[in-house]
Order: structure tokens, then C-alpha cells, then sequence
């Protein structure tokens, strides 16, 4: 059937902040999406409170709203913008749970508006788990043993009839959020308590535990004419009992034959007609390894994390498709963009191995716990692609950029063979290399395979890794063994160290013997049809087809920033896709290599080529080699593409933008002294230093308190604020664990307002689109800090020197490009933090929110052209006569064990964004957007550590005129009594009951305004245990009393009805 | 000056000692590789296939006969050798893979593809660039090729040897000699075996069947003699215009008014037989991926194909068959219904063994078909 005319103007729901769980594939899809739908002639207009989102540029959809993404806001936007449909299918769980809400509040029905892409039935059978099981009992597919509870005791009820352990999935969740394996009934308490309470509708299933099965799934694709085709399945090497998002994954399956992947193919196509799912969906199974037996585990009627690896993984763009299906077309009506010959009504045909490896936030929260449960934990996620199955373990271990490049880079072998035998059995992220281990030292497969459950065939494979790296220790390095050395992906730094040469004496061997990577197309098709898109991935011993047809055009690399972590978000695919869309513009050839499946970035049609690699200076030579581009962007891919800068020169690729030195100097602690008393700029005393006695030194000299950092990293990774010497002790250990190449700084600590800039210059000019004030005064990361535009509190007299200080800098450092600086304004002067000569996390927001294009303007600064010659006056630009305030968005409730505390380390996933006339407005839609929806017990806790106490008095009377009740432990108690607030007094959790944990567990408390004292980071201490508990029973938690004020005033302006501003229109 | 690719990637992490092999095209494109199964030098047909899994359902697929397989997914054997076969045996010619598995995992598996292709005495070469291998042929078309051990092969003998090479009837090779009688309560159908894969009765045994297997040679008078209520034309390898005493046979099966559906080669035959041609295609269809589209109801089923021939459509002339399927991808016949009889054809494998399931509704559909042919 060809397309639906009727369909003409679609809202789009996106899914909001980035939070574990839920992230940058659901920008990927959503921007597919998007253009797909354009393609055909249709209004676009979206809805996503993520500003730093390529799905919210006005080139991606005709109107754009960065609003909080609840019910009310929706039904505001239909009103206003009257579109005749609503694909929720696009937006993860947050936007189907939306669409499910617009239907079941029949607001849909009395407006006249279309869900497309689903129904709310399909929705409901999918996801509700009790119609879901009867759906799955009527058409004879299996499920575990299970039962949807609403209570605790029901829960523990029907655990007794099927036995422990058992599975706990609580409904409507995402990430698995709130789930787990309980193994006894005091933990299926403990779990099941936890996730009636996340889940929306208050119901958890519990399931027989079929931890241990093969963990399979299929991607579907299905049209309304009932033609289904099935994109790829993909094997968790990780079996059943590790979230599908934290487990490694390889596509297609490895380890079962033909017969078992028709049997749950058949199934997965049983199932997605039985939904009458239109568009895609994803099936996990769990798969008994000795027998037929199978369990259907999970279906998501919508595009997922899942969706987008198979896309990346195969080439089949599925958001694509599902919002063609949407609009009407029928599979074989749709053409497949990578072959143009072929339609999407076919299956890739793979001719290589993809794996996956998730990346996990455990360098960031040190006291997280690193088990690896049902319950999602990783932040983003590494590809990569290979003709054999070692090679792509290999390279999608060093491209997760975590100091790791071979199965030796965790170091077990001080372990005695007993404990090793224990630790077999932890399921964490390291699990892989004591794997190696155990193979290293003679441990047999099979008894590898009984404590682990990980089938044979991979943990072989990792055995052959660790023979090769016996071979290159002990044997001579023939070309022969160098050769298959490079087949299975040893990078030339591993070999080196194993056969004790230099790299530079591995690559010159490599040359000399003609052992150089080849490059292979994605084309969906295992080379049976010809393709049309560059997509390559490399491997060795092989014939190279890439590179083979020069366009005539300049070729600029430009650099992506990989997996997804905390502190290297989305926003620098934002500018990677950007900076690439600018300079196909201008008339370049452009070439992006990332290696993260979730992006934008690495969609095939966003570049003139992809190469899906790993970041690392080998492999990026690799692509230099063959293509020889003119020129690299380092600016726009964060600290992962700056990282490569040198090497990129030594391989002779000019850098485009500001010159490396530059960078340098802006890191180098000395040469950014020099040039800061050069121009004259003040900032906080400090000085760098290599050992705990420098640092105590300096500190001692500066006076307590001080910031202690490494240098060259992002997201303030390992920053932290040490009020005396024991401290400085402890952080210099946890910086030193990782071997710096740099010396670490140690300064003064300020504490004024933090203000935040984003600038362009052209060597000559700048131009700020717009200050940025951050609400938490310094101490708290950038990343991690509420910060307003228009700067509100700031005067004309700062907002000059920010403007001079900006320019100043930007000269000085020969800016050509991006540029961040964040400073302190203390009274009347103002002091430089840091400066980043490159794109920062608040360009996609200043962008959007100034409606200046800053990425696209550094671009073409960065190929020659002037400010003044882009239609722009230099200098600060007009302000808004609107807020736009970006919220951080934090995903705690995740990550067991976690130190929620605010400090100078970044700790948020995500951020969302309030816009509007009134500041409180904005704030309100900001807190909103973020999730805190507020008041509804009118109950707090508040303990403050005494510096934060003179200023909780405020705090407490405005939530106390709010109407709230507010407990305080001990010592804050008595001040705010003191002080004329009526707060009552609780116990400390070593206390008898009733306590302050009491309080949390009883459900009745709104928030939690905590306070951490000096020295926080000890699991046992009360503050600990308090965040905690609040985290983990879903009660909001402040840290910081800037934070406290601002929720506050938010709650003070409690709006009903808001304005609502279409972004593409600024 | 021909292309020679120096490919060679010995995997020496495999037990024992390894040999060299190669694979020599009729163009004079050298593969060298590490030789797997037999180390006889094999001339033959070479063929690509994109499935990802049921390597050993083709290995034992009659259909491969006359010709050398490259398996175009790399990595092959990983779950070893389970009782999924096809026939009694491995009838390719030889075996041309990417890797593989020294360690294969599955509760079912009985043995490594290694050990089957040396029991089976099947020739192969891994360790070679299969991808450079499936362009040439998707490029220039199917061509001859020789795997050989000979490391002094001497190139100006060998091409005139592969440009000679016909792959010939091969029927005849594959067709089992003896007629074989599968029990069953339901209808009693005669399959003509062309070199049928054998899930084709076992199809036909799972609706119920007396399922009787007739050798490729047996007359059309015989069958019908033993009144089967349908007849089914297996698949089967080779040029089918090379079965000319066959098709004289078929034709008088088309003339008996019985149900017949048939398969592949069988579906080519029943079309030669009814005044049609049919032509080589460049590079054929050979996978588990290929979308075909029913062109009664409009819908589009992933089907599992293996064919290097093709019905012409313009040679058929409406009165007796008209076309029931096309193949998405490029639009050629897929299927044929014949006007007036209870005849319909697929080009494809709703057997499946391997590949997807999808069209298995038309073995349903066979015994709709002798149900309403009983009836009236």
C-alpha cells in the first residue's frame, strides 16, 4: 500500500534526558525518524525536553519544543499545533509510556489524533505483564513460570510455589530500573518493595530465575499488510541474568545452529503479528544451552538500544523504515538505502562478526557496586566489526577508551588460584579478563564454562587470545606470527610490550612485510548486490575496497568521541554530525570515525564515509594511510578526538582549527600561567605537582581548602575539593591508579558564582552567543550545576570583563574555532577556572536556546572565513528576552552503592531544558523536566554540615511557607530551632527507632536535603547511608543548598498552565 | 597480467599440522589458503552462499552437486556437526570458507566440520578473502574453478581445464536408486526424487502423509499406476534442461489431472515440460534472506533459495502458467500456477533446512489443493 496522504503533520515524542537506560540511540532513531518522515512531505513536529539532542535542531523537524515531557505539556502542544497523528514509538520507554497516557486519557480521541507507528492495544500487550503472558500462552510461546504482584506478600507467596531464585521485572520501567534476582526472601523483600514502588503502575513480575540460558534476540521489522522480516539476531555472551545493555553482545548469534535460530525467528515473527506491531520490535529470549527449550524474556514494541546496534550492526536503518511503515508504505515498497537495489523487505546477510561492549560508569562512582544484575547499569556503549570474532573483542575493548587494549590490562594474576576460582563467579565488567586468566594459567574450558555458564565457543576464543599472547612472548616474531598477531587485532603497542620491541619497530615490521589493514563495506548484503554506501571497518589479510573512487573533493576526518560516559555525553556527537553537515557544505569530502552504535554520528548517511573504529592513534593511522586526508577536526569530539592530536600531526594530517600547541598550552599548567599573566587575567593560586608530599605543600602554601585534578580530562574525572592533608593523600591514590602522563594541579578553592561561556573566534574576533550562570556557586561541576541564560544575576560591569577576559584568551591562545571558558565572579572580579579551546557539553544548548548556529559558524571559522563575513557583529550577542535553563539529570538509582553527593567530579547522565519568559517558569519547567514533580507529601528531611547551616535557615522557612513538615537530625535540628524554624527532631540511623531511615522507608517524604560534610565518600557514615536509602526508595535529594534555594523558588511560582516557545522559530 | 590475490591467513592456533591449498577461477584469480577436508584436487562450479547458519544443511543438499561452495559468513562450524542433514551424505564438490571453528559448541554436536568434510572426502580451502571471492562472482558472473594442494600448479593447463569443466547430470548422480515408503494416515503422495532434500517428506509426514520416494528415472506411468492422491517434484541440482528424459516424464504427470506442487529443479522441469524456458542466471540466488512476493495476496515471505537457474517468464504462455511469485530483489520468477490444473510451482524452499520457515504455509496449501481436487 503506498503512503497514507491523510497522514500530514505528526508529532514526534522524543525520550528526554540522558539517563542509564535510556540514551543517545533514541536521538539516532528519532533523527532517522525525523528526516525519514520529512522525506515524504510531512510536518514534523517534535517534543523532547534534551536540548543537547540533534533530533531538536530546526533542520530535523519544522517546530521544535524543549519541554518537560509530561501529559500536560503534551496535550498542550496538540491544542496548539493541531497535528493530525503521534508516533510514540520513537521515543524509548519515556515516549511510549506517553503515548499511552495520551490515549488511555482519551485526549487523543476527543482531539481527533492518530497514534501511528502502534496502537495503544499493541502497547498494552506488550507491555502490561499480565496481558502480555495471556498473549503469549494464546499463541503457545513460552515464558517463565511468573506472576504480575502488587504487593510484597503476594510476591513471597508465589515465589513459595515455584521456588527461589526468582526474577523481579517491575512494569514500566526503564533499564530494568528496580529489578533483580532475588535468591532468598529476605532479598526478594528487598528488591520487591524497591520496584512496586518505581513502577508506574505498581506491579512487578516475578519469574522463574532462568539465569544461566543463552541470552538470544531478534530485531523485527513487521508492516501493516503483515510482512514481517526479521533485521538480525545478536547472542549475549553474558547468559541469561546480566541486562542485555550490560552484557557483551555479538552479531549474529555464534552458537547455535540453524534450527535454533529458525525456531526463534519463528517465534519473534509469531509474536510481532500476534502484537500486530507496525514497525519494529525487539524479542529476547532466553534459551535453554542443552536443549530446544525456550522462554520468551522481553519484547519492546518500539525501536531500543537493541534496534539501533542491529541497525549499525547490519546497515539496515530501522527507525527509517518503521516511520515509512508508519506512514503507510508496505516492506517491499521501501528501498534499502545502502543498496538501492534492494528493498527492505529482506534480511541482512552479515560477511563479518559485530561485538558490543557496554561501558560502565565504574571509574566515575568507585563505591558503586561493579556487579552486573538485571538492573542496567552502563552508560553508553562501544562496536566494532570484524571479519573474525577475536578481532572485534579486540578492537571493541580498546575503543571503550577505559586504559584498556588487550585481555592483559586487568591484572590478576597476584590472585590465588582459589580466589581466582571465587571471582570467576562475580558477574562484573572484569569478569572478561579473569577469564583470561584462568586460561592463562591452564585452567581447562569446560570447568571456565560451568562456573561462568559463558558457552565454550567464546571462552575458546579468549583462549586464543591468550595462546597468541603466550606466542608473542615467548616466540620469535616471525612475519607469520605478526600476521596473525594483526588477523586477530592485537594493536602494535600490545605486541610491542609482549615481544619486547618498540611499536615504532612493530609498525616498521608490519610495513616491510606488507601487514597493513584492509577496509570492508557494511552493505547488508555479504557483497551479493552492489552497495552505494561507505561503510567500512577493517581487518587484516584481506583485500581493501574502501578509497577506491576519488570524489575530486578535499577530505577533512573528523573525529567522534565514543562511547557515551559520564562527562562525554551526546553532546559532542551534536557537534561532530554538525561540524561534518558544515563542511560537506563548504564542498569537502567529509569522513567520521567514532565507534559508538548509539549515535547520530555514525549513521551511514551523515558523512560521506564512515569507518567504524576504534579511537586509538594505530587505528586512526590506518584510515590516514589509505584516504590521506587534507586535514582532521579535532575540536568537536571532546577529549577522545583532542587526545589524538599529536598523533594526527606526527602522521603529517594538518589540524584544522586551533593549532595543537595551543591546546597544549591550555592544558599545560605552565605555559597557561604564562599566558594568563600576559594578558592579565586572574585566577586561583595553585600549582602542579607530581607526588602526595608536592601536593600537600602546595596545598599547605594556598591554605586549605584546595582543588585537586589531573590535567587533560573531561568531566572533571577524579576532581576533587581536599580540606586537609589526609585527603589529599586519598585523592592523589585514586588519580595514581591510573599512570598519568601529566602532572596534576592543585588550587586555591574559590567560592563565587561559576559562569560558563561558549565562543567562536577567528583568530581576530570572537563572538559569545550568550553567558551562562551557573545556580550552584563553585565546588560543583559545570556538568553537574543548574545554569541559566541569560546570566541573571550578573551586572553589566562582569558581563564586560567576561566579554574582554573571553577575547583576551581567545587571541592569546590563537583560537581558531570553539572555545570554553568557565570563571568564578566574585564580587566585582572575576577569576578563569579552565579554558577548553574546543566544543564543550553547553554548545548543542547555547545553540539552540540563542538560535545562533555556533558549530556550523566555527566550522567554516575554522576554513578560513571571518565572523564579520558571516553576517555576525563580533563580540557578545543580544541577549534573550527569555530563560533557558539546563538541568542536570542524574542517574543514582541505578548505580547501587553510588555517592550521590555533588562535588567537582561530574556525576549527571544527562540534562533537560526549561525555557520561558519568566525565569520561574523556566525553573519550574526545568525541575519538571528532570523529573521532580513536587509537592506531594509536603514531608523533608534536611541535615546540613555546619558551613551549609546558616544558610539552611533560609531554606527551611521558604519549604516550611510551602506548607512542608521538615524533619532534621540532631545538630541541624537545634539550629533551625534556633533559629526560628518549627523543625522537628529525628533520630540518627545508629539510634533507636523511629529514625531518620524510618522516615525515608515509610514513603512519606518528598525530599532530602543533605548536606555532605568534608570528606564525604565513606560507605558507613550516616550522609551516606541517608542519600542513599532516599535514592533507592525514589525521594528526591539535594546536595547543595544553591540547589535547595532554586527548588524552592520553582515551587514558590507553582504554574498550572505553561507558555510554550517553539525552539526552530528562535 | 591476471589478478593473482597472495591472500593467505593460516590460522596455526588449529590442531595439527596445516597444508596449503588453492583455489585456481577460470579467470586466473588465485586464492591461496590453508586446505580443510580431502587434499584431492576438485574441478567444479563455483557457487556463493549468504546464509549465516545451516552450513551443514547445505553441505548435504543434493542441489550442491557439481559444485564448490563459498560460504560467504566467515565463521563456520561454530556449533560443529548435529544431526540437521539432508541426505545421506555431502554431495558439494568442495568447500571454500573464510574459518574455521578449531572448538565447536553445541549440546548437539557430534564432531567438527573438519573431520565431516575429511570423512566425506569433500576437498576445501580456508583462510582466504570469501568476500574478493563473492565479488568476482557477483561481478563476472558464476564461474569454474579448481581447489587443488598441487603447489606447482601450472596455471596455463589448468584454465583451458575449467573453462571445459559442465557440471553435466548431475540428477542422475544424486537421485537415491531405490524407492522408499514412508508410512502415514493421511494423503498418499508420490515424491519424485530429483535430488530432494529430505525435509521435504518429512514436511509431508508432519500433515499426516504416506509419503512414497521415487527414484529420479522412475516413469510417470508408474506413479500414477500407484494412484498417489498429489505428486511432489523435488528440488535438485544442475541445468535442468539437462534432465531431457525427465522432463518428457513430467510432461505426462501434468497430463494425469493429479495435484502437483514442486520445488526448485521441479519447478523448472514442470515448465520445460509445458512448452517454457529457462536461462542461467548471472550469479543465481543462493541463501536464506531472499524476499519473494505472493502475487495473489500481495504478501512478501523471506524464503531460503538455492538456484542457478530461472524460469522465463516470457516464454510462458498464459494459457497454461501464469506467474505466482516474483523475487523481490530483481523481480524474477519465483513461482508458477498452472491454469486449469491442480498444478502450482515455487522456485524457493518453503522446506526450509535451512533457512526461515515462512513459506512452509504452502505445503498446507498442497494439501488444500488435493482435498478440493478429492472433492469435486
Amino acid at each position: 500500500m503506498p503512503r497514507n496522504h491523510s497522514i500530514k503533520k505528526v508529532l514526534v515524542i522524543g525520550s528526554g534526558p540522558i539517563v542509564i537506560g535510556q540514551a543517545a540511540e533514541f536521538d539516532y532513531a528519532g533523527t532517522q525518524a525525523c528526516r525519514s518522515l520529512k522525506e515524504e512531505g510531512v510536518e514534523v513536529c517534535l517534543v523532547n525536553s534534551n536540548p543537547a539532542t540533534i533530533m531538536t535542531d530546526k533542520e530535523i523537524a519544522d517546530q521544535v519544543y524543549i519541554e518537560p515531557l509530561t501529559l500536560d505539556v503534551l496535550k498542550q502542544i496538540i491544542r496548539k499545533e493541531k497535528p493530525d497523528s503521534v508516533l510514540p514509538t520513537l521515543g524509548g520507554q519515556a515516549g511510549l509510556n506517553l503515548g499511552m497516557e495520551l490515549y488511555e486519557s482519551g485526549f487523543l480521541k476527543e482531539q481527533g489524533v492518530e497514534l501511528i507507528g502502534t496502537t495503544a492495544e499493541t502497547i498494552f500487550k506488550a507491555e502490561d505483564r499480565q496481558a502480555f503472558k495471556d498473549t503469549m500462552e494464546k499463541i503457545g510461546e513460552p515464558v517463565a513460570a511468573s506472576e504480575v504482584v502488587k504487593t510484597v506478600e503476594d510476591g513471597v507467596r508465589f515465589t513459595n510455589t515455584i521456588g527461589y531464585p526468582v526474577v523481579l521485572r517491575p512494569a514500566f520501567t526503564l533499564g530494568g530500573s528496580g529489578g533483580g534476582i532475588a535468591n532468598n526472601e529476605q532479598e526478594l523483600r528487598e528488591i520487591l518493595e524497591n520496584g512496586l514502588r518505581l513502577s508506574r503502575v505498581h506491579e512487578v513480575l516475578v519469574e522463574r530465575c532462568i539465569a544461566g540460558w543463552k541470552e538470544i534476540e531478534y530485531e523485527v521489522m513487521r508492516d501493516a499488510a503483515g510482512n514481517c522480516i526479521t533485521v538480525c539476531n545478536m547472542e549475549n555472551i553474558d547468559p541469561v541474568g546480566v541486562h542485555t545493555g550490560d552484557s557483551i553482545v555479538v552479531a549474529p548469534s555464534q552458537t547455535i545452529g540453524d534450527k535454533e535460530y529458525q525456531m526463534l525467528r519463528s517465534s519473534a515473527l509469531n509474536i510481532i503479528s500476534e502484537l500486530n506491531i507496525t514497525g519494529g520490535c525487539n524479542v529476547q529470549y532466553a534459551l535453554h544451552p542443552t536443549s530446544f527449550e525456550y522462554c520468551v524474556i522481553e519484547v519492546n514494541p518500539r525501536v531500543s538500544r537493541s534496534s539501533a546496534l542491529a541497525s549499525k550492526a547490519t546497515g539496515y536503518p530501522i527507525a527509517k523504515v518503521a516511520a515509512k511503515i508508519a506512514l503507510g508504505y508496505h516492506l517491499d515498497e521501501i528501498q534499502n538505502a545502502i543498496t538501492k537495489k534492494t528493498y527492505a523487505s529482506f534480511e541482512p546477510a552479515l560477511d563479518y562478526c559485530v561485538v558490543k561492549i557496554p561501558r560502565l560508569p565504574f571509574d566515575k562512582f568507585l563505591s558503586a557496586a561493579r556487579t552486573l544484575t538485571t538492573q542496567m547499569k552502563a552508560t553508553g556503549e562501544v562496536m566494532s566489526i570484524c571479519d573474525n570474532f577475536e578481532g572485534a573483542l579486540m578492537k571493541a575493548i580498546r575503543s571503550l577508551e577505559q586504559h584498556v587494549d588487550s585481555l592483559l590490562s586487568y591484572d590478576y594474576s597476584q590472585l590465588s588460584d582459589a580466589e581466582l576460582s571465587e571471582q570467576l563467579a562475580i558477574v562484573d565488567d572484569c569478569r572478561i579478563y579473569r577469564i583470561a586468566e584462568a586460561l592463562r594459567r591452564g585452567r581447562s574450558q569446560m570447568e571456565i564454562h560451568e562456573i561462568t555458564k559463558i558457552d565454550v565457543w567464546f571462552i575458546d576464543k579468549i583462549a586464543i587470545l591468550v595462546e597468541m599472547e603466550q606466542k608473542l612472548k615467548t616466540e620469535e616474531l616471525t612475519p607469520e606470527l605478526l600476521k596473525e598477531a594483526k588477523r586477530i587485532e592485537f594493536p602494535d603497542s600490545v605486541i610491542a610490550s609482549l615481544s619486547g620491541k618498540t611499536t615504532e619497530e612493530i609498525r616498521d615490521l608490519r610495513y616491510a612485510n606488507g601487514i597493513t589493514a584492509a577496509f570492508k563495506m557494511v552493505d547488508t548484503c555479504a557483497a551479493e548486490f552492489e552497495a552505494a554506501t561507505p561503510y567500512y571497518y577493517s581487518v587484516f589479510g584481506s583485500e581493501n575496497e574502501a578509497a577506491d573512487k576519488p570524489s575530486g573533493k578535499k577530505k577533512v576526518l573528523v573525529l567522534g568521541s565514543g562511547p557515551i560516559r559520564i562527562g562525554q555525553g551526546i553532546e559532542f556527537d551534536f557537534c561532530s554530525v554538525h561540524a561534518t553537515w558544515a563542511l560537506s557544505k563548504a564542498g569537502f569530502e567529509t569522513i567520521i570515525v567514532n565507534n559508538n552504535p548509539e549515535t547520530v554520528s555514525t549513521d551511514f548517511d551523515i558523512a560521506d564515509k564512515l569507518y567504524f573504529e576504534p579511537l586509538t592513534a594505530e587505528d586512526v593511522e590506518n584510515i590516514v594511510r589509505l584516504e590521506k586526508p587534507d586535514g582532521a577536526v579535532v575540536q568537536f569530539g571532546g577529549q577522545t578526538a583532542i587526545k589524538l592530536t599529536q598523533d594526527l600531526m606526527r602522521m603529517g594530517v594538518p589540524i584544522l582549527g586551533t593549532d595543537a600547541k595551543d591546546v597544549d598550552a591550555a592544558e599545560d599548567r605552565e605555559l597557561f600561567d604564562k599566558i594568563l599573566e600576559e594578558t592579565k587575567i586572574p585566577r586561583a593560586a595553585g600549582g602542579t605537582v607530581y607526588t602526595k608530599e608536592e601536593a600537600k605543600e602546595v596545598a599547605n602554601r594556598l591554605g586549605y581548602p584546595v582543588l585537586v585534578r589531573p590535567s587533560y580530562v573531561l568531566g572533571g574525572q577524579g576532581m576533587q575539593i581536599a580540606f586537609h592533608d589526609d585527603e589529599i593523600e586519598k585523592f592523589m591514590d585514586i588519580i595514581n591508579r591510573i599512570a598519568q602522563d601529566h602532572p596534576i594541579l592543585v588550587d586555591k578553592y574559590l567560592q563565587g558564582k561559576e559562569i560558563e561561556v561558549d565562543a567562536v573566534c577567528d583568530g581576530e574576533d570572537i563572538l559569545i552567543p550568550g553567558i551562562m550562570e551557573h545556580i550552584e556557586r563553585t565546588g560543583v561541576h559545570s556538568g553537574d550545576s543548574i545554569s541559566v541564560y541569560p546570566a541573571p544575576t550578573i551586572g553589566k560591569m562582569i558581563r564586560d570583563k567576561i566579554t574582554d577576559y573571553t577575547a583576551r584568551l581567545a587571541k592569546a591562545l590563537h583560537v581558531k574555532g570553539m572555545i570554553n571558558i568557565q570563571f568564578i565572579a566574585m564580587d566585582e572580579d572575576v577569576y578563569v577556572i579552565e579554558v577548553n579551546p574546543r566544543s564543550s557539553r553547553t554548545v548543542p544548548y547555547i545553540s539552540k536556546v540563542t538560535g545562533i548556529p555556533i558549530v556550523d559558524l566555527a566550522t567554516r571559522v575554522i576554513l578560513g572565513e571571518k565572523i564579520k563575513e558571516l553576517g555576525y557583529e563580533p563580540g557578545l550577542q543580544k541577549e534573550a528576552d527569555y530563560y533557558a535553563i539546563k538541568m542536570p539529570v542524574f542517574s543514582f538509582e541505578k548505580l547501587r552503592g553510588a555517592e550521590i553527593s555533588l562535588g567537582p567530579e561530574m556525576k549527571s547522565t544527562g540534562e533537560c531544558l526549561g525555557i520561558a519568559k519568566s525565569f520561574d517558569e523556566a525553573l519550574y519547567k526545568a525541575f519538571l523536566g528532570a523529573g521532580v514533580k513536587l509537592p506531594k507529601h509536603r514531608q523533608m528531611i534536611m541535615t546540613v554540615c555546619d558551613k551549609d547551616k546558616p544558610e539552611s535557615v533560609k531554606v527551611a522557612k521558604r519549604f516550611a511557607a510551602l506548607g512542608y513538615k521538615i524533619y532534621a537530625t540532631r545538630s541541624t535540628a537545634k539550629y533551625l530551632q534556633d533559629n526560628g524554624v518549627d523543625a522537628l527532631r529525628v533520630n540518627k540511623i545508629t539510634q533507636e527507632s523511629p529514625n531518620v531511615m524510618d522516615l525515608i522507608l515509610g514513603h512519606r517524604i518528598d525530599l532530602v536535603i543533605d548536606t555532605p560534610t568534608e570528606g564525604h565518600g565513606d560507605k558507613t557514615r550516616d550522609g551516606f547511608l541517608i542519600r542513599r536509602n532516599a535514592i533507592e526508595t525514589g525521594v528526591h535529594c539535594i546536595t547543595a543548598i544553591d540547589t535547595a534555594n532554586a527548588l524552592a523558588r520553582s515551587l514558590e511560582a507553582s504554574l498550572d498552565e505553561f507558555s510554550l516557545i517553539d525552539v526552530a522559530g528562535i | 597480467m591476471l589478478p593473482v590475490l597472495n591472500i593467505s591467513n593460516k590460522n596455526d592456533s588449529a590442531k595439527g599440522e596445516s597444508m596449503r591449498a588453492f583455489l585456481i577461477l577460470e579467470d586466473g584469480t588465485v586464492f591461496t589458503g590453508e586446505s580443510i577436508g580431502s587434499t584431492r584436487e576438485v574441478v567444479s562450479e563455483i557457487v556463493f552462499n549468504t546464509s549465516m547458519t545451516g552450513y551443514l544443511e547445505i553441505l548435504t543438499d543434493p542441489s550442491y552437486a557439481g559444485q564448490a561452495i563459498c560460504m560467504t559468513y566467515p565463521l563456520i562450524g561454530n556449533y560443529g556437526v548435529t544431526p540437521d542433514t539432508e541426505s545421506s551424505r555431502s554431495w558439494a564438490d568442495g568447500y571454500i570458507v573464510r574459518e574455521l571453528s578449531r572448538t565447536p559448541s553445541n549440546f548437539r554436536s557430534i564432531g567438527t566440520i573438519q573431520d565431516f568434510l575429511k570423512e566425506q572426502d569433500i576437498p576445501g580451502i580456508c583462510g582466504i578473502d570469501t568476500r574478493a571471492l563473492t565479488k568476482i562472482l557477483r561481478d563476472k558472473g558464476t564461474m569454474n574453478g579448481m581447489i587443488t594442494t598441487d603447489e606447482h600448479y601450472d596455471l596455463d593447463a589448468v584454465i583451458p581445464k575449467l573453462k571445459a569443466y559442465r557440471v553435466g547430470d548431475v540428477v542422475t548422480k544424486v537421485s537415491d536408486p531405490v524407492k522408499k515408503i514412508f508410512p502415514g494416515d493421511g494423503y498418499r503422495i508420490a515424491v519424485l526424487d530429483l535430488g530432494e532434500k529430505e525435509n521435504i517428506t518429512r514436511s509431508l509426514i508432519k500433515r499426516g502423509c504416506e509419503v512414497t520416494v521415487y527414484p529420479a528415472h522412475t516413469s510417470a506411468q508408474e506413479i500414477i499406476n500407484d494412484a498417489p492422491d498429489g505428486i511432489m517434484l523435488s528440488n535438485g541440482p544442475g541445468d535442468p534442461k539437462e534432465c531431457r528424459d525427465i522432463i518428457a516424464e513430467v510432461k505426462k504427470l501434468y497430463d494425469s489431472n493429479l495435484p502437483i506442487f514442486a520445488i526448485c529443479l521441479g519447478h523448472q522441469l514442470m515448465a520445460l515440460a509445458t512448452g517454457a524456458d529457462t536461462h542461467k542466471m548471472k550469479y543465481g540466488h543462493r541463501g536464506g534472506n531472499h524476499p519473494v512476493k505472493d502475487l495473489v495476496d500481495g504478501r512478501v515471505y523471506i524464503t531460503s533459495q538455492n538456484h542457478g537457474y530461472v524460469v522465463d517468464t516470457d516464454t510462458l504462455d498464459p494459457s497454461v502458467a501464469v506467474p505466482s511469485f516474483y523475487n523481490v530483489n530483481d523481480r524474477t520468477n519465483e513461482g508458477l500456477s498452472y491454469v486449469g490444473k491442480p498444478i502450482f510451482t515455487v522456485q524457493f524452499h518453503p522446506e526450509a533446512c535451512p533457512g526461515p520457515c515462512d513459506s512452509g504455509y504452502l505445503f498446507d496449501r498442497f494439501m488444500e489443493m488435493i482435498k478440493n481436487a478429492k472433492e469435486s
